[in-house]
């Protein structure tokens, strides 16, 4: 197939095929990854710029190595350090940038649709790194890569995710790619953290973990999201813990081949234990490995868009 | 126009022979010998090369595939064009590399398969080996090993097809 997309904004837009293409692509540039000489020739010439309104280490860091692997030049942008703190609006910023012609951007912004803004008013690529609550739509595609990677396939799986899912950009984006295949899709939290009428996504809401994750080939767990006023859903962080934290006796209830997987960062303790972080069926460090073979597709794909 | 056949099944699997014969011959023996075969009809062709060989010269002869997208210079001129995974599954330093490809034309992608095999190391030396040599060369780069050479004319296609992708064994001109 051939790609025809300029930015990607959200997984709610692309196809399946899309999706299965963007898994392939990766699938080649993970031997890049795995050489002594970690580059190849492919986007010479081309710049990369992260602009990131949030925190961030692994998508960051992720999109910057994936683009030097690739031989483009890369340039980040961090609110603190920018004319943000001068008060700079997103779009002058953005079109002082486009000035410098970019190829590619990649925004992390707490406002959701601060990307889709963006890819109207610049030419050039935008890549959403993360909107808010609403979409991060290359953690999805690194965790389906992950899950076929480690399962042989996306459909038939029992697939749980657990946490603060109002809140989380990574479930609703994960949620979305999921559907296109043929998997079960549970949510589990405390009822404040489910978002109402999710089940019209085709998921199941179960809100007992232990019931949840029964029979699960993957289970997927979320942090609080304290900066969106996660905590102030809950009556503790101690009781959380007790009810959504993932022990190591909790996932005998699951599949004997499951995978845990967790988007980083980790709050060790309250939704995750040590034992089942650094555990055998833990693909977390994987899952980050993924992310630069999955990004480098994404601005490969990007770049060499059929116009 | 009618199809031109070049080479039919008996005259493939000559020539391929022959190829394989002159291979041992220039490197007088196979020890530091490595094939790899360029995505997508190179890799069927090195497979035949290396079975013959291994007839003739009772060894196993190791056998990589290298998909040179990442090194293309027309890269984005063919819109994304679909990549495939390399796999060498060998050292490629010091090695005697074989690179084995269907039709050679223009150079280009003898260039970026060099620098794909260079990426991953240093070999001793690298030979190369195609089916057809069509000319028409626009890099100076030219062949160790050719089945035949076919000056083809521009408005010429010279297509190589293979019974492990395209059901059958024969090379044809078709006007393009």
């Amino acid at each position: 197939m051939n790609w025809t997309k300029k930015d990607l904004l959200g997984i709610t837009e692309l196809s399946k095929e899309e999706i299965l293409f963007v898994l392939d692509t990766a699938d080649s540039f993970k031997e890049v990854s795995q050489r002594d000489i970690k580059k190849v020739p492919t986007l010479r010439g081309k710049t990369v710029i992260t602009l990131f309104y949030e925190p961030s280490t692994r998508t960051r860091t992720s999109f910057e190595i994936a683009a030097k692997r690739l031989s483009a030049d890369t340039i980040n942008i961090s609110a603190s350090t920018s004319s943000y703190v001068k008060g700079e609006t997103l779009r002058d910023t953005a079109k002082n940038l486009e000035a410098m012609n970019p190829d590619v951007t990649i925004i992390r912004h707490s406002m959701p649709g601060a990307p889709h803004m963006l890819a109207r008013i610049v030419d050039s690529s935008i890549i959403n790194g993360g909107d808010g609550a609403h979409e991060h739509p290359t953690q999805a595609l690194l965790d389906l890569f992950t899950m076929r990677e480690k399962k042989g396939t996306l459909d038939g799986l029992k697939i749980v995710i657990v946490g603060d899912i109002i809140h989380s950009r990574v479930a609703r984006s994960n949620i979305f790619a999921l559907r296109h295949f043929d998997s079960e899709i549970v949510c589990c939290g405390p009822p404040t953290m489910i978002p109402p009428h999710i089940e019209e996504l085709g998921v199941t809401v179960e809100y007992n973990l232990k019931k949840a994750i029964r029979n699960a080939d993957v289970i997927m767990m979320l942090r609080i999201q304290k900066e969106r006023g996660g905590v102030t859903y809950i009556p503790s962080i101690k009781e959380y813990s007790t009810f959504f934290g993932l022990s190591r006796d909790l996932v005998t209830n699951a599949k004997k081949n499951v995978i845990i997987m967790h988007p980083g960062p980790m709050n060790r303790g309250v939704e995750i234990m040590d034992d089942v972080a650094d555990g055998p069926y833990s693909v977390i460090l994987e899952q980050v490995e993924n992310g630069v073979a999955v990004r480098m597709a994404v601005l490969y794909l990007l770049l060499g868009r059929e116009a | 126009m009618k199809n031109k056949v070049l080479l039919d099944k008996k005259a493939v699997e000559r020539t391929i022979n022959r190829i394989a014969h002159e291979i041992i011959e220039k490197n007088k023996g196979v020890e530091e010998l490595r094939l790899i075969g360029i995505r997508t009809r190179g890799v069927h062709l090195a497979q035949r090369i290396k079975q013959t060989i291994e007839g003739i010269e009772h060894i196993s002869l190791p056998l990589g595939v290298l998909d040179i997208t990442m090194y293309r210079d027309d890269v984005f001129k063919l819109k994304s064009p679909e990549l495939k995974k390399t796999d060498i599954p060998f050292d490629v330093n010091n090695i005697t590399a074989i690179l084995v490809d269907d039709v050679m034309q223009t150079g280009r992608t003898t260039r970026a398969a060099i620098d794909a095999i260079m990426d991953l190391g240093r070999p001793k030396r690298i030979q190369l080996a195609v089916l057809v040599d069509r000319g028409d060369r626009e890099l100076p780069i030219h062949p160790d090993y050719a089945g035949i050479i076919h000056s083809a004319n521009p408005e010429e296609d010279v297509m190589v097809r293979l019974s492990e992708v395209d059901g059958k064994d024969e090379v044809i001109v078709v006007a393009s």
